[in-house]
């Protein structure tokens, strides 16, 4: 039963091995034609002509983490939601309800986190 | 010693054919369907390049590429020949293995959300039960790359066009799904050939759906990084956001991943909104005739309209601040997809005419926008 279910899987291995494939292709047909002709400067970072200063993995601002925990936060939720909507036809009432509470309490914490100002872009 | 290169030559084929991709097989026959995918889906995005240049180019009053071949019909081809030529840099201080996986990451993981597509009636490589879900994880692992490519550039454009690419993903993505939620408690379903199946019955879901519609449209721009929201490429303070640093071919396979996501974007706007491989008004015994038209047809036309839709707007909008793009997702996508998602089920529970569906549907969103609007106005009276 459960390898006969795994079995729709198989095309999208042989997909997947494809689609790798054709990355890996192309790099080596462009690897078999191009020239290579490195020196220092050109294989210095780009900063628009000028002399690069400083490391380039720098300390960024914490806001990409706080929208970072938000979206685990509610893509999680989101995860949850499937399988409620793909039973919602035969619960009914009942399911739309649960589904409801569920809603709300995320709702507070949205509503939580703008009142907070994690929400807010500041520079 | 010819005859034993023409006996292994022959004793090779037969190996291929016969036993390792056996056509009767179920495997030979999803190679095969995957070959025909992959290369149709090339042939496609090289020629909506083609076209979204010229089409730029009338909104500019201006004729776009017409030198090479009759109106610059070979121009897609002359682009691929010179991205093959050029010289592919690496940067001295780039964490070297991370940066040429980066491309393959993304490229590989582009194609992959194609296995579950039902391009036409009869016509899809594989139907899981998960479909929806499937392509919602893997095009997530797509990001990676782009990650990857920022991090390990070791430019500081890369690394923050990088980082603002995937705040914005991230965001976005939220919103996405949870439209894609509202279609799903329609059809009870996550598999793709079911979905389509089930508007015949439902009709097309953007009637039943317009609200998520919108939202999936606003969130699918965004997700690809497409011009009104293109935080990564916004060449006035990131120069070209996380591939800066690369040339060449491994640019081209970048572009062609940002061009593929483009496709799956309105592939699944087309298979969840508009009916997939269903002719329009399907239930009307007038238009019967138009399923004598191939299945294959009315996909594609749908998919083109939407493709033409991305470059219209491209055409059109001028880039929104990063900070307003993200108010746009958590202020009024956010909270509207969850309202969505409780009305439509509100909908379903009830059986409500579809008539007061979008009286409530129009009177949330007016309710919403004036309540924000009001929010807005506090905050800026009380900061100042």
């Amino acid at each position: 039963m459960l390898l006969s279910g795994l079995s729709s899987y198989i095309p999208v291995l042989v997909f997947m091995a494809i689609s790798g494939a054709i990355g890996f292709l192309m790099l080596l047909i462009g690897r078999l034609w191009r020239p290579s002709h490195p020196y220092k400067e050109k294989l210095s970072p780009y900063e628009c002509g000028i002399e690069p200063e400083g490391d380039a993995w720098e300390r960024v601002i914490p806001r990409y983490y706080v929208y970072a925990m938000l979206f685990l936060a509610f893509d999680v939720e989101a995860l949850f939601l499937f399988p409620w909507a793909i039973v919602f036809d035969k619960i009914g009432w009942f399911a739309f309800i649960e589904m409801v509470l569920f809603i709300i309490v995320l709702l507070i914490g949205l509503v939580y986190a703008w009142a907070k100002g994690a929400l807010d872009w500041r520079y | 010693m010819l005859e034993n290169l023409q006996r292994l030559i022959q004793l090779t084929i037969h190996l291929i054919v016969n036993k390792l991709v056996p056509l009767t097989h179920p495997w030979g026959w999803a190679f095969i369907k995957a070959l025909i995918v992959v290369s149709l889906i090339m042939l496609a995005v090289t020629f909506v390049t083609l076209a979204e240049r010229k089409l730029i180019g009338r909104m500019q009053i201006r004729h776009g590429p017409m030198r090479t071949g009759w109106h610059g019909i070979l121009q897609p081809i002359a682009d691929g020949i010179k991205l093959l030529c050029k010289e592919c840099i690496t940067p001295a201080e780039a964490d070297k293995w991370v940066f040429l996986m980066a491309p393959i990451v993304s490229i590989a993981f582009a194609f992959v959300p194609l296995a579950v597509i039902p391009f036409a009636k009869t016509f899809f490589i594989t139907d899981i039960n998960i479909g929806l879900l499937f392509i919602l994880a893997v095009s997530s692992v797509g990001f990676l790359g782009n990650i990857m490519a920022g991090w390990s550039s070791a430019s500081k454009y890369s690394f923050l066009g990088s980082l603002r690419a995937l705040a914005l993903m991230i965001s976005f993505e939220v919103p996405m799904v949870m439209s894609m939620v509202g279609v799903v408690v329609f059809t009870g379903s996550l598999s793709m050939v079911t979905i389509v199946e089930s508007q015949a019955h439902w009709g097309w879901f953007i009637l039943s759906q317009p609200m998520a519609f919108v939202i999936y449209v606003l969130c699918g721009i965004a997700e690809t990084q497409r011009t009104p929201f293109d935080m990564m490429e916004d060449e006035g303070s990131l120069v070209c956001g996380f591939f800066t640093e690369y040339s060449g071919m491994r640019f081209a396979l970048f572009s062609l991943a940002e061009y593929i996501n483009m496709f799956l974007v309105a592939i699944l706007a087309t298979v969840l909104f508009l009916g997939g491989w269903q002719p329009p008004f399907v239930s009307w015994p007038l238009f019967g005739f138009l399923n004598a038209v191939p299945s294959v047809f009315w996909f594609s036309a749908k998919l083109l309209l939407f493709m033409f839709l991305y470059i219209w707007l491209r055409g059109t909008l001028p880039r929104v601040r990063y900070d307003q793009l993200m108010y746009l997702c958590w202020k009024i996508l956010m909270p509207l997809a969850l309202l969505n998602l409780m009305l439509t089920a509100l909908f379903l529970a009830s059986k409500m005419n579809i008539l007061i569906f979008y009286l409530l549907n129009l009177l949330v969103v007016v309710i919403w926008l004036s309540i924000y609007a009001k929010t807005q106005a506090w905050v800026s009276a009380n900061n100042q």
